[in-house]
Parts: C-alpha cells; structure tokens; sequence
C-alpha cells in the first residue's frame, strides 16, 4: 500500500503542481520587482494562494486552510493597510545600490539549497512501504494520520509540544500589546 | 512530483524573499519580502513532513502522529509570523509618524 496510491503520480496532479509552482514563483518575483507597492501587496497575495495549493497537494489540508486565513486574510490585509496608511505607494520601493551583489548572493544560495535537496539520498515514506521497510501495519497508521490530519496535529499540539505551544501565545500576546504601545498617539 | 520538486521550489522563494529583504529600501517591501521567505520555509517544512520518515515511527506505526511534526512547526511558524508583521507595521508607521519616510536609508538613525 503507498501513501500516494489515487491521486498522485498521474498527469492531472504533476500539471496541478507545475501551474502552482510557476505561479508561486512568478508571484514571488513580481513582488521583489514591482514598483507599487499595492501591486506588489497583491502579488503576495497570489503567491501566498499558490502555496496554499501546494500544501493541499501535500496532503495538509488544515494547513492549506490556516494559510488561506492568516496569510491571506490577516497578514496581506495587514500590510495593505500600512501601504495606505503611510501613503508612499507613489515613491515605489526601488532597490538600492547592493542590488547585484545581493542577487549574486541569493542565487548563490538557491544553487546551494537546489544541490543539497537533490543530491541527498532521502528517505522517501512511499518506497519504503514499496520495499518491505515500513511494515504494512506503521503503513495503515500512516495512512490513518494523513487520511485526517487535525487529530495528530492537536496531540502533537497540547502533548509534545505543549511549551512551545503555550509560548507561542505569550509571543502572541506580547506582540500585540507591543504594536499598541508603539503606535499609540502621543 | 516528488520531495525534491517541492524542495527546489521552496529554496527559489527563499532565495528571492531574501533578494527583496537585502535589496528593497522600502521598510514595508522589506517585511513583504520576509513573509516569503517565512513562506518557503514552511513549504519546506510541510513536504518534508508528506515524504520522510521520523526515526520514531515505532515498529508497528504506533507514534505515527509524529510525522507532522512538520505541520506544527509550520503552525508556529505563522504563528511568529503573524506576530512579526505586527510588531514591523507599527514600528514602520510610528517611523513614517515621525520622519514621514518608511526608506530603511533614510531613517538610518535611531534618533534624529
């Protein structure tokens, strides 16, 4: 039994990921090039949703909903607001002189990140479960955590990371008081 | 499709979030950047979590929960994030307040 047996590895599916991975990255450039800023906010926007997809087709649909209301709804809403508040969408966001040496630098590190995540040898769940590796009990539970995913997450959440987990919302609180304090009149 | 396809695709947002966070002299372009970057990481994170093993697994699949272990760290991820761009927005608009200008270069100095 393989993680993936339905949906992937058929055409329709690789299709569905090559139009979302162009358009994320397409996106994602238009965001770093464009001149206005509003336009650029959208852009973000149409990245943040490509990559939504690409975290359905991961089977992470929670996730896929989580990123479609936080990114999308709060974050890019958010940052539009400080677009219109702070009125500079005129003036544009250009790049200063460091452009070329900075871009020599992240394509260096995208070369590096590309190299590393193919020639590494992973360890792949579906081929393991293939070869015999992962006997077909673990592979009726994984197919039972990925066929729903909330319930795991949520014991993962509140039981082996419940530090982090209650950390996260003293951040988030701290961080809201913050905002208030910093732009708070007088 | 594969784990190697998604990694790629993950390392070029990176790269290109951290192109605009290093390049962009608009302190607001500069968090948007950021948001892509935080972005990839969490792609990166939720495919390896679809494609690799955990070492404990267990025999017959009893800690299987963990393999989404990824998903959570994405979950705090946003979390951060969301705090983030808070924090950055109102320290952007309390520098506009003051300086009526949000150009990293510009307002290069912590007093005027």
């Amino acid at each position: 039994m393989s993680l993936g047996q339905g949906t992937e590895g058929s055409l329709i599916v690789d299709i569905v990921f090559w139009v979302l991975a162009v358009s994320s990255i397409a996106s994602a450039i238009a965001v770093v090039q464009m001149r206005n800023l509003f336009r650029a906010a959208l852009f973000l926007i149409g990245s943040f949703l490509a990559v939504a997809g690409m975290f359905i087709l991961l089977r992470a649909e929670f996730l896929a909903a989580v990123q479609v209301l936080i990114y999308v709804g709060a974050i890019s809403v958010l940052i539009i607001f400080a677009i219109l508040m702070t009125g500079e969408v005129e003036r544009g966001s250009p790049a200063h002189t460091l452009r070329i040496p900075v871009g020599v630098l992240a394509a260096l590190f995208a070369a590096v990140a590309v190299f590393v995540a193919v020639g590494t040898d992973w360890q792949i769940i579906d081929t393991l479960i293939q070869s015999g590796e992962i006997g077909s009990a673990a592979a009726n539970q994984i197919e039972v955590v990925f066929s729903n995913t909330i319930p795991s997450i949520a014991r993962l959440l509140l039981q082996d990371f419940v530090l982090a987990f209650e950390v996260a919302s003293v951040v988030l609180l701290a961080a809201i008081i913050g905002a208030i304090a910093l732009i708070r009149e007088g | 499709m594969s784990l190697e396809n998604f990694l790629i695709v993950s390392a070029i947002l990176f790269a290109i979030g951290l192109y605009g966070a290093l390049s962009k002299r608009n302190a607001i372009a500069v968090l948007m950047s950021i948001e892509l970057m935080f972005n990839a990481v969490n792609l990166a994170a939720v495919a390896f979590s679809r494609y690799t093993v955990p070492a404990a697994l267990g025999g017959r699949g009893e800690m299987a929960h963990m393999l989404l272990t990824g998903h959570v760290f994405s979950i705090f991820i946003i979390t951060i994030a969301a705090a983030e761009v808070a924090l950055g927005l109102a320290i952007v608009i309390a520098v506009y307040r003051s300086r009526s200008t949000i150009f990293v270069t510009d307002a290069a100095q912590l007093s005027k």
